[in-house]
């Protein structure tokens, strides 16, 4: 038996197949799978993600702490409550995770890092703040909700109420807001619009009851999966790890290049692979049938050229689609091993699907 | 527990088969084969006229999961692909047993069917897969 979350008894009750995920009993789907993706596209649904971790890192220097640990620029956050997507490198410049990080004041920042890699982060960043005299906290007594869909902010008002509906009615994108004891942001993993709901453990089940009576349905890891890759969005473990850089995960856009002086953990490493050749992070679109499968080999001109990290069946295309690591300078049609039989490609420039529309 | 049809008969990779009036076999998966592969957005039917013996595989089935093949339950000769899972491969997780069929082909060997699973056999092997 694997660690539950707050929800645990009530995913079991809404009929959820249960799997391990990261060490932690979670819902894989409540039925279908690519009828929940549906619903984010077309409406609304719900994600438990109470097994990520949620950090606070306070003490008076903390921003000159995170402009050192963290590759993306901090001082990109000058309003309170704006978050802030990157990645947190090792000296090689190998990614230890990909992470969101809020803004709350100048002696407090809240952090929201994976679950599978909770033990290292927790290791890496205590470890690195103890120069800083930043304090790191983990949050455990918390939950997280997310609500995601187009109809997802109109029902989450709904269930939360007048007060917050005026406190959330022109939040802006990529900004988190508290109400009441609730942290409310509108960030998510799907594409869609939405918020990410972080509150006490205590009231997960209330609030997960109250919007499902608003007509927010369950959704499992599998539709969130199949709806991050459709978004462009990259998972920690298959998309990257610790031996490859932002720059070959498709990440370099989540670097903060300037200023050139500030020095950041891993900026030696990315500095001199940005001006050589390497390794390229591509969307795939697969027109034949079958589904792309992670890690089978992508080849051109007769020979390998690299692999794909993420590949599933995209519902919004109706057809598989894959993220690959591939050889520099390849483009256009290559080709994809599957189960010995080599299907064409078309290599394509993620997203796939955004906002209930195809992109590709 | 999943449905398990008394009428036919079943191997332990999770095919059934129906024997037809016209001495055909059709073959399909499993209620609990679609349960575990979950949403099927793929099937690679066989062609017609192939020759197949027993516990060749001679389709494929592509979950949003994995993909898995099929064996022919017995040795013959494939008669037909159900085309309606081209358009819609859905149906083989609604009606498994029904409408989600996905091949037909003769019998080279009524013998052989006598070495397929029950559903009282085939009820024992789910249940010692599941655990």
């Amino acid at each position: 038996m694997g660690q539950r979350t707050p929800l645990y008894a009530t995913h079991v009750a809404q009929h959820a197949k249960m799997v391990d995920f990261g060490g932690w009993d979670m819902p894989i789907n409540y039925g279908s799978q690519i009828e929940e993706h549906h619903q984010v596209r077309r409406d609304a649904g719900m994600f438990d993600v109470s097994h990520m971790t949620v950090l606070d890192l306070r003490g008076p220097r903390v921003r000159e702490f995170l402009r050192y640990l963290l590759a993306n620029n901090v001082d990109r956050l000058k309003d309170s409550g704006k978050a802030l997507y990157s990645c947190m490198l090792n000296e090689r410049g190998g990614v230890i995770d990909d992470l969101i990080v809020y803004f709350m004041d100048e002696s407090w920042f809240r952090m929201v890092v994976n679950a599978a890699t909770r033990d290292k982060d927790i290791a890496w960043i205590t470890k690195q703040a103890q120069a800083f005299n930043v304090a790191v906290t983990e949050r455990g007594e918390l939950s997280m909700i997310a609500v995601q869909g187009p109809n997802a902010r109109a029902k989450a008002h709904q269930v939360l109420g007048k007060a917050a509906e005026g406190a959330l009615s022109d939040i802006g994108v990529f900004f988190a807001r508290t109400v009441g004891e609730m942290f409310v942001a509108r960030t998510g993993y799907t594409g869609e619009d939405g918020y990410e709901i972080i509150l006490p453990a205590t009231q997960a089940v209330n609030l997960w009851k109250q919007l499902f009576e608003a007509g927010v349905k369950p959704i499992g890891l599998g539709a969130r999966d199949t709806l991050r890759l459709e978004a462009g969005m990259n998972l920690y473990g298959s998309d990257m790890d610790e031996t490859l850089t932002p720059l070959e995960a498709g990440l370099a856009w989540t670097v903060g290049w300037n200023p050139p002086e500030r020095n950041f953990i891993g900026r030696a490493v990315l500095d001199a692979q940005r001006t050589t050749p390497h390794r390229q992070f591509v969307g795939l679109v697969l027109s034949d049938k079958g589904v792309l499968r992670n890690h089978q080999k992508v080849l051109a001109g007769g020979k390998e050229i690299g692999e794909i990290t993420s590949g599933s069946f995209s519902p919004t295309l109706g057809k598989a689609i894959a993220f690959a690591r591939i050889d520099a300078g390849v483009t256009g049609e290559c080709g994809v091993d599957m189960r010995g039989k080599v299907l064409s490609v078309t290599i394509v420039k993620p997203p796939f699907a955004r906002n209930g529309k195809a992109c590709v | 527990m999943s449905n398990i049809p008394q009428n036919l008969k079943y191997t332990k990779t999770h095919e059934w088969v129906l024997v037809n009036a016209d001495g055909t076999a059709t073959v399909g998966i499993t209620d609990y084969a679609q349960d575990l592969l979950g949403d099927i957005v793929f099937i690679q039917t066989p062609d017609i006229g192939n020759n197949v013996k027993a516990s060749q595989d001679c389709a494929v089935v592509e979950s949003v999961k994995a993909a898995s093949d099929i064996y022919a339950p017995i040795a013959g000769t494939i008669t037909a692909g159900n085309a309606a899972l081209s358009a819609e491969p859905e149906i083989v997780n609604k009606d498994p047993f029904g409408v989600g069929w996905i091949f037909k082909m003769s019998i080279a060997d009524k013998g052989e069917l006598d070495k397929l699973l029950t559903p009282k056999q085939y009820a024992d092997h789910v249940a010692s897969e599941a655990h």
